[in-house]
């Protein structure tokens, strides 16, 4: 009986891991001028791989007729938006956009597919969002050049990689310490609450999310009401999520998702929406230039709806998947805690790679050449 | 579930390696120059940039004429650009009979134009030493595809003062599906050893010297 759930979580960890490794692959792939050898023939590529770069490529290059056409014939905006549209999911499939640390920190934090699906959104909208904001106010308004706007866009990668580092070490720093804690054999549920007496528990129910978790907490929402008051129960919210995650009495998935996914998540939000993508850069400052900005505008974000699809199908494959882990994690309260809490730490160090990576330019996610 | 889940990623898998995003086309007119004892002394290319990209480029240009740009307007557009490529080998890959030539930094007078709001730039890489060779090489790509680069199709690729040689242009092409289905037929985990893939994206110049 209890060989079968072995074997099965097995499975669905190391599943689990190679979603993961994959989508970090893609991410890298080929977005690392550096670490290229060079002077052999090209990287090669594949026939599905090599359909998907053709059709891409083939809407990015429509894009420029149809804003063209918009100028002069208005329906000629509708199609534009479509191909953008189109655009946005098959340049999703490409490296950057935040594919893997999305997933891993969704896998790492053990967060809902719903939410998944949510950061993945917020995500792709506020990348739209700040390309429009970096052409509207630099290009538009102030007249900066090509050159200017590549600077802009180098700093705030700068922000956005340690940001990136940021949430990584964090999720390590508490997940790699509540693995190590069961790696140790201490898995008693009750010395992790000897920790922090009688305010564990009162400080993670605050005034957050009554409606997007209800149907986890009925009995933490009830909780919440009473401790609502706290006038603390603010300040501490870093140490309250750090300290609820890493009991160490292997919780039910559930409470360890904590109450304050959302703003937890903002911190993801930003760190992976912040940079703005390249072509839409060059697509807005295309559209200024025939005077059609806001057409631009229009098109950024229904390439940030593409794009944000492909993210979410992505995350959604990793929370799935990760899902199916728990469910036999359950089965195997030992063994079974270990591996989920591994995988959540080699998660978490996905984060943390993929931050110092981009920061220190090992992996260039996107490159504005030449400008 | 699982087996949903294992194909999904097999499917992932297959078009995994080279999910890159061009950003940047380019059209290029390439001409091999040739000293008049046979030897290749340098690589003269004009590469046009796509309308999307040249428009960025000259975002924030100041010109005398609205929407015209003198080289001189372009020239310090054109130092960033030039400057820039060095840091990818100006994309150009040279071999000489098998071994790899080195290029040096381009000479000096290279320039940008601005024609029918497309943007041109040109430019000569010399060799560092020039050399005679029997099969000449050279491969024009950028490893990252940021950059798509494709020749002109009227006027690809010329010899400059190269006697009885002959030039061969390779033009990628697109791949058919019976090739792709067997492309993806290879394991994900094997090195795929039968299938030259990279030369078929490549643009090529192969020039035969008796």
């Amino acid at each position: 009986m209890t060989q079968v759930p072995r074997l099965r979580l097995t499975q669905y960890v190391v599943l689990v891991a190679c979603i993961l490794l994959f989508v970090a692959a893609i991410d890298c792939a080929l977005a690392q001028p550096f670490g290229m050898t060079r002077g052999g023939s090209p990287a090669e590529i594949g026939g599905f791989t090599g359909w998907i770069l053709a059709k891409q490529a083939e809407f990015y290059r429509t894009l420029s007729g149809l804003i063209r056409a918009a100028k002069a014939d208005g329906s000629a905006a509708y199609t534009l938006l479509g191909i953008s549209f189109l655009y946005g999911i098959f340049h999703a499939a490409g490296p950057g956009h935040g594919k893997a640390v999305i997933s891993s920190y969704l896998v790492a934090n053990d967060e809902t597919w719903r939410r998944g699906i949510v950061l993945s959104f917020a995500s792709a909208i506020l990348q739209a969002f700040t390309a429009v904001a970096v052409v509207g106010i630099a290009a538009a308004l102030l007249g900066a050049t090509a050159k200017a706007m590549g600077n802009t866009v180098r700093v705030i990668e700068i922000v956005s990689y340690a940001l990136i580092m940021l949430i990584g070490l964090r999720l390590l720093w508490v997940k790699g310490r509540a693995f190590l804690r069961l790696l140790r054999g201490e898995q008693q549920a009750h010395h992790a609450h000897d920790r922090h007496p009688g305010h564990d528990h009162g400080h993670h129910h605050h005034a957050h999310d009554h409606h997007h978790d209800h149907d986890h907490h009925h009995t933490h929402d009830h909780d919440h009401h009473h401790h609502h008051g706290h006038a603390h129960s603010h300040d501490h919210d870093h140490e309250d999520d750090a300290s609820a995650w890493s009991h160490a009495h292997a919780p039910e998935p559930q409470e360890l998702t904590g109450k304050h996914w959302l703003r937890r998540g903002l911190a993801a939000i930003i760190a992976v929406g912040l940079r703005p993508c390249s072509g839409a850069i060059i697509v807005l400052v295309f559209a200024l230039a025939q005077g059609l900005f806001w057409i631009g505008v229009a098109s950024t974000f229904v390439m940030g709806l593409g794009t944000a699809i492909t993210v979410a199908a992505i995350a959604t494959l990793a929370v799935g998947a990760r899902g199916l882990a728990d469910r036999f994690a359950k089965a195997r309260p030992g063994a079974g805690m270990l591996l989920l809490r591994g995988l959540e730490t080699a998660a978490a160090l996905v984060i943390v790679f993929f931050g110092a990576a981009l920061l220190t330019g090992y992996i260039v996610s996107e490159r504005l050449m030449g400008v | 579930m699982l087996r949903i889940f294992f194909v999904t990623l097999a499917v992932l898998f297959i078009a995994a390696p080279a999910l890159a995003h061009p950003h940047v086309w380019v059209t290029m007119r390439t001409e091999l120059v040739y000293a008049p004892d046979g030897r290749i002394t340098g690589i003269r290319h004009a590469w046009s940039f796509d309308d999307m990209f040249s428009t960025f480029a000259i975002q924030g240009l100041d010109s005398k004429e609205k929407g015209k740009f003198t080289r001189e307007e372009l020239a310090p557009l054109a130092k960033v650009n030039v400057e820039s490529l060095k840091e990818f080998d100006y994309f150009t890959y040279a071999t000489a009979d098998g071994k790899k030539v080195a290029l040096t930094d381009p000479t000096a007078d290279y320039w940008l134009d601005y024609n029918d709001q497309v943007l041109t730039l040109n430019f000569t890489l010399p060799l560092k030493t020039p050399v005679k060779a029997k099969e000449l090489k050279i491969d024009i790509y950028d490893p990252t595809i940021f950059v798509d680069f494709s020749f002109d199709k009227q006027n690809p690729a010329r010899l400059v003062g190269a006697p009885n040689c002959k030039l061969d242009v390779q033009l990628p092409r697109e791949m058919t599906f019976a090739e792709g289905k067997k492309l993806s037929e290879i394991p994900a985990d094997e090195k795929n050893t039968t299938m030259a893939w990279g030369a078929q994206f490549a643009n090529k110049l192969l020039v035969h010297c008796p």
